[in-house]
């Protein structure tokens, strides 16, 4: 997926998940935390301030709420504290790339390790 | 997994890398100086503090929210509380005190005995108008409206200007929250 897909993508599942407060039988619901299907899990990390990290993962893998904490700190640390960085453009920051890599890489040997 | 228990300002703080308390006095000190010099105006450097404390607020909250693990607070006191404990401690250093709650719980004064901002600062008499910590104001304002929280800050008392401790006064003027259909930007 490019970049244009992944924003016409991102703005979708943004919407979806606005419906889904809406439509939710019970109260108190607040957004869509995963998303089970065939080949893939999608689970969802919102903060208060309204901000979504996805990750896509094979079905069942285990504790990628955690991982999903650990990317906001890397985002909060790397991202938004780059005074270049613009809201709301797709993030070039190559020290947050490092460190997502760094991240994902540590948690799949710590995955296989369980 | 249960989620993680919030973490106390005490305990952050701690784990966050710091810098210099000189240097940073000294690096803002050298910041409202030039603003001095550009604007010459008391005013528009009042503004300009502000301008630059909101811009630095609504990206310091998610850092906040980040590594403080609170979970979404039940009612404006318990945002003043975390404001002052948590988020001053975490980075500030300093434990801020909040007070002079009004009736229906929208307004109350963060008060600092100590201000890293200050250290060694007196205001020479051509800069008495100046809000020499606006950029705090700023910040607070900038962080709450984030979530969904729009509020008015201002400064009570200034120990720069002769009282005896710093007071804020901050004033929720109403919740924002995002709802759906969102409206298209006019």
């Amino acid at each position: 997926m490019d970049t244009n897909d992944s924003l016409r993508v991102a703005s979708l599942w943004h919407s979806m998940h606005a419906i889904s407060q809406q439509l939710s039988p019970t109260t108190g619901c607040s957004e869509i935390e995963l998303l089970e299907a065939d080949t893939f899990d999608l689970h969802i990390f919102q903060s208060l301030t309204g901000t979504k990290l996805f990750v896509v993962c094979k079905p069942g893998t285990q504790h990628m709420e955690a991982l999903l904490k650990v990317v906001y700190e890397l985002y909060t640390d790397y991202v938004l504290n780059n005074p270049f960085y613009e809201t709301k453009i797709p993030i070039r920051c190559e020290l947050f790339d490092i460190n997502l890599t760094q991240a994902i890489q540590k948690d799949r040997v710590a995955l296989l390790g369980r | 997994m249960p989620p993680a228990a919030p973490r106390s300002g005490d305990a952050i703080f701690a784990s966050v890398e710091r810098v210099n308390a000189e240097l940073f006095t000294l690096t803002y000190g050298a910041i409202v100086r030039q603003l001095l010099t550009d604007l010459e105006e008391v005013e528009e450097v009042n503004k300009q503090l502000d301008q630059m404390g909101y811009n630095i607020g609504i990206r310091l909250i998610d850092e906040f929210l980040a590594k403080s693990n609170v979970s979404r607070c039940v009612d404006f006191k318990e945002t003043a509380e975390m404001i002052a404990k948590v988020g001053f401690k975490m980075f500030l250093g300093v434990t801020a005190s909040v007070m002079n709650w009004d009736a229906d719980g929208t307004c109350c004064s963060i008060v600092l005995e100590d201000n890293p901002l200050v250290d060694f600062v007196e205001l020479p008499d051509t800069c008495q108008g100046l809000y020499y910590c606006n950029i705090l104001s700023g910040v607070i304002r900038g962080a709450l409206e984030m979530v969904a929280m729009k509020t008015e800050v201002t400064w009570i008392r200034d120990m720069l200007r002769g009282d005896d401790a710093y007071e804020l006064q901050v004033k929720l003027l109403k919740q924002v929250p995002e709802e759906y259909p969102y409206k298209d930007d006019e």
